[in-house]
């Protein structure tokens, strides 16, 4: 059974495309309120994994099961795989598989939240519009399903006031307040990774995927991203699935990590444990495994 | 495109060459098009007549034009592109502001103007023949600019459902002798439900694909109307349509009728500004409910769905349920333009609901500006109030010889004014977007940002 408070938990995932194993019998676990980081080489399965967890992709195998609330959710687990059912919600908390479910339910009822390795904003749009477009499904009920909103009610109003406000927080803390008015196909790289975290923070997610947040970054923002990523782990005990190229970054604030490479985990611990593996390092730089130490010392590692 | 047109240098070597080629073009294609001729003659048979100095011109003004274009319009344009952009003067903000209220306050006084200047004589022709003929196609207009325009879905077989709409009103009104006031929505819901019954298989596919389908859903419901004749006649319509009423009191000359009730001579006149006015009262119906959409988050969400359907899905937006609604309210408004359009001609055929108003209903979306309210007005009225003029133009008989009909140049002038927009404004005649909300200043958004959706 699960640890107390894991939010995640992957169970033999495998991705077949065709021919092609992207992802083999992966299993893993994320805790609540951690930054688990998942590294490997270039086509290694990374994204695939986040697509599956994420349901745009369906796995070919394996379970994801994600939950909220009092740990003891998770011993109905067994008896909702066998029941073909997607959730069970309780008053004490959720279980979803979230390889049953369609991708846009994953974001509604799991609240697992994602951004993407290369930036999908709604360009056209202000930065606070896609603020508000990300608070679709809470704003749509308090329209009315639109009715009450086009006959001008106020109840509807007054959720748009307080889903203003929210966004306005959540910008002023990643700095991009003063922009708030600007289509967001304007903003500059760095301003527009940062957008794309704040948009999928405010769906309140309790599980945020985050595909390559640095890339792209020089190394002032990319250290201000950490600092902002860790923050928002803390106040609102959230869990950060984060795919990262950058070793820093990984480094310096994660709290586990995942190693794919081939679509098969080669190893996961702590950062110093990873840093340390010799699978590890042997994909990373490319040679077989009794070359590393050779390697190592030619790169002062 | 000639070198000179992206530096803004006069180039004539470029030019030349590329008249030559504009030439050799236009050579090709004149040549089977236009010098050759075949006519029956008393005999039946088949004679072959050239036209060489027709030909010959036309292909001369062609390269001509094009030369002129390579070497002074274009490096024009191109100097125009690389001028830093102004900001907005403040004459242009004033009336902005001003537009609509002015706009909506002539559209109610249309009539008295029309009588005014024109006399009674006159209203027949410019409330009827081109008020409410432009305003059907503004309607339609708004209507379609919800699915394509906000929602990024080409539609192709618009005028399905405009067609569902007139015929749900024809049939139901002389069938169950029900009022028009009843029928006007039940029309726009029985209109919305076949857009959600095409909508469900259909939107699924994407970009060219739906433009496809729902062109191919257009002629499924054009080629049902012509065939089920037990239901629909068939290519001979359906006639004597019931009109609509003044609240229960028929505009007919009898006892009971309008002119009777309220003590004045008769006149089919009252009818027509009647139906001016519901039409008046349609159209901003449908503008002032789109315009509330859009501040809603269905409507964040058509726009949001538009620039990128992936992150939709990210955030928890069913966008299937997104598409659905889009097309449906389109379909709606369509469906009320239809039964009106039934009430009003009191004669419907399949000949009406032909793909050539889809295209035109499309084409003034499109030159309008995708999503752009005001952009289909002006367009609605070039291109629908331009080809009512045409047949004003009779002094061109004069010049042309008596045969010659100004109308019959309508599509050609419509390709014309498509290509000029493609040129001159890509984006349609207002490409920008105006934000639905704002925290500090409202900042209209340049064409080049806005997405113009893949389906
Ligand atoms: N939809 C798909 N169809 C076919 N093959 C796919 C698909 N998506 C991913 N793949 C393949 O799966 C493998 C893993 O791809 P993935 O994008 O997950 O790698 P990644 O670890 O994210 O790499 P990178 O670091 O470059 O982003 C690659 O070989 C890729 O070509
Ligand atoms: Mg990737």
């Amino acid at each position: 059974m699960a640890a107390d408070d894991t939010v995640l938990r992957v169970e033999h995932l495998t991705m077949r495309f065709g021919g092609l194993v992207a992802i083999n019998d992966l299993s893993f676990e994320v805790e609540r309120g951690t930054i688990t980081a998942l590294i490997g080489p270039n086509g290694a399965g990374k994204t695939t994994v986040f697509n599956c967890i994420t349901g745009f992709y369906k796995p070919t195998e394996g379970r994801i099961a994600l939950h909220r609330g009092d740990a003891t959710v998770w011993h109905a687990l067994d008896a909702l795989t066998d029941s073909g059912k997607r959730g069970i919600v309780r008053p004490d908390g959720a279980l979803f598989l979230l390889e049953r479910m369609p991708d846009h339910l994953v974001a509604q009822q799991a609240r697992v939240a994602r951004t993407f390795q290369n930036i999908r904003l709604f360009p056209g749009m202000t930065v606070l519009e896609n603020l508000l477009v990300a608070q679709h499904n809470a704003l749509m009920v308090a329209s009315g399903y639109t009715l009450l909103g086009v006959l001008g009610f106020p109840s509807y109003a007054a959720a748009e006031r307080a889903a203003l406000d929210k966004a306005r927080g959540w910008l002023d803390r990643f700095g991009l307040l003063a922009r708030a008015d600007d289509p967001a196909g304007d903003l500059p790289y760095g301003a527009q990774r940062r957008l794309e975290v704040v948009r999928a923070m405010c769906t309140e997610p309790v599980l945020l995927c985050l595909d390559e947040p640095a890339a792209g970054l020089n190394p002032r923002e990319s250290a201000e991203l950490n600092d902002l990523l860790l923050g928002i782990r803390d106040d609102h005990s959230l869990s950060i699935l984060l795919i990262e190229h950058d070793m820093s970054v990984v480094m310096g604030i994660s709290d586990s990590v995942v190693v794919l490479d081939y679509g098969v985990k080669i190893a996961d611990g702590t950062p110093e444990t990873v840093r340390n593996d010799q699978k590890v390092i042997a994909a990373y730089l490319g040679v077989a495994d009794e070359d590393v130490a050779k390697v190592e010392a030619a790169v002062g590692l | 495109m000639a070198a000179g047109a992206h530096t803004g240098r006069v180039d004539m070597a470029g030019a030349l060459r590329s008249a030559g080629f504009t030439g050799v073009v236009a050579f090709g294609l004149f040549l089977p098009l236009i010098a050759f001729k075949t006519d029956v003659d008393g005999s039946n048979q088949l004679v072959l007549t050239t036209r060489w100095p027709l030909f010959l011109a036309l292909v001369a003004v062609c390269s001509a034009s094009r030369f002129f274009y390579a070497l002074l319009v274009g490096p024009w344009l191109a100097r125009r592109a690389l001028r830093p952009a102004r900001p907005r003067p403040a004459w242009r903000n004033t009336i902005a502001n001003w537009l609509v209220p002015c706009g909506i306050g002539f559209l109610v006084l249309y009539p008295a103007i029309v009588f005014f200047t024109a006399g009674f004589s006159g209203g027949q022709k410019w409330i009827d023949n081109l008020g409410v003929q432009i305003l059907i196609y503004v309607m339609l207009g708004w209507g379609l600019n919800i699915v394509v325009g906000l929602a990024g879905l080409l539609d192709l077989g618009y005028v399905a459902f405009y067609a569902v709409g007139a015929y749900s009103y024809a049939l139901l009104a002389k069938t169950f002798g029900l009022s028009f006031w009843l029928l006007l929505p039940l029309a726009g819901i029985l209109s919305s439900f076949w857009g959600v019954l095409l909508g469900f298989p259909v939107l699924r596919l994407r970009g060219d694909y739906l433009a496809i389908v729902t062109l191919a859903f257009g002629e499924i419901i054009r080629l049902i109307l012509i065939n089920w004749v037990a239901l629909t006649n068939g290519y001979a319509g359906i006639i004597s349509i019931p009109r609509p009423t003044f609240f229960g009191i028929p505009f007919t000359a009898g006892d009971d009728g309008f002119a009777a009730v309220f003590g004045l001579p008769f006149s089919p006149l009252y009818r027509i500004t009647f139906l001016y006015y519901l039409i008046l009262a349609l159209a901003l119906i449908t503008c002032f409910v789109t315009v509330r959409l859009r501040r809603l988050p269905i409507g964040r969400a058509w726009e949001a769905l538009r620039e990128d359907e992936i992150a939709c899905r990210s955030l928890g937006i069913n966008t299937t349920n997104t598409k659905l609604t889009a097309f449906a309210l389109g379909a709606m408004f369509a469906g009320f333009a239809g039964s009106f359009f039934a009430a009003r001609e009191a004669f419907i055929s399949p000949e009406s609901f032909t793909f050539i108003e889809s295209a035109t209903i499309l084409s003034i979306v499109v030159l309008g500006g995708m999503g752009s309210q005001i952009g289909v007005v002006i367009a609605a009225i070039v291109m629908i109030g331009g080809t009512e003029l045409l047949r004003e133009l009779d002094f061109l008989k004069d010049v042309f010889g008596p045969t010659f009909d100004p109308t019959q140049y309508r599509m050609l002038l419509f390709g014309f004014a498509l290509v000029a927009i493609m040129i001159w404004r890509p984006r349609g005649l207002i490409a920008t977007r105006e934000p639905s909300v704002f925290l500090k200043e409202r900042k209209t958004i340049s064409a080049e940002m806005v997405k113009e959706g893949r389906g």
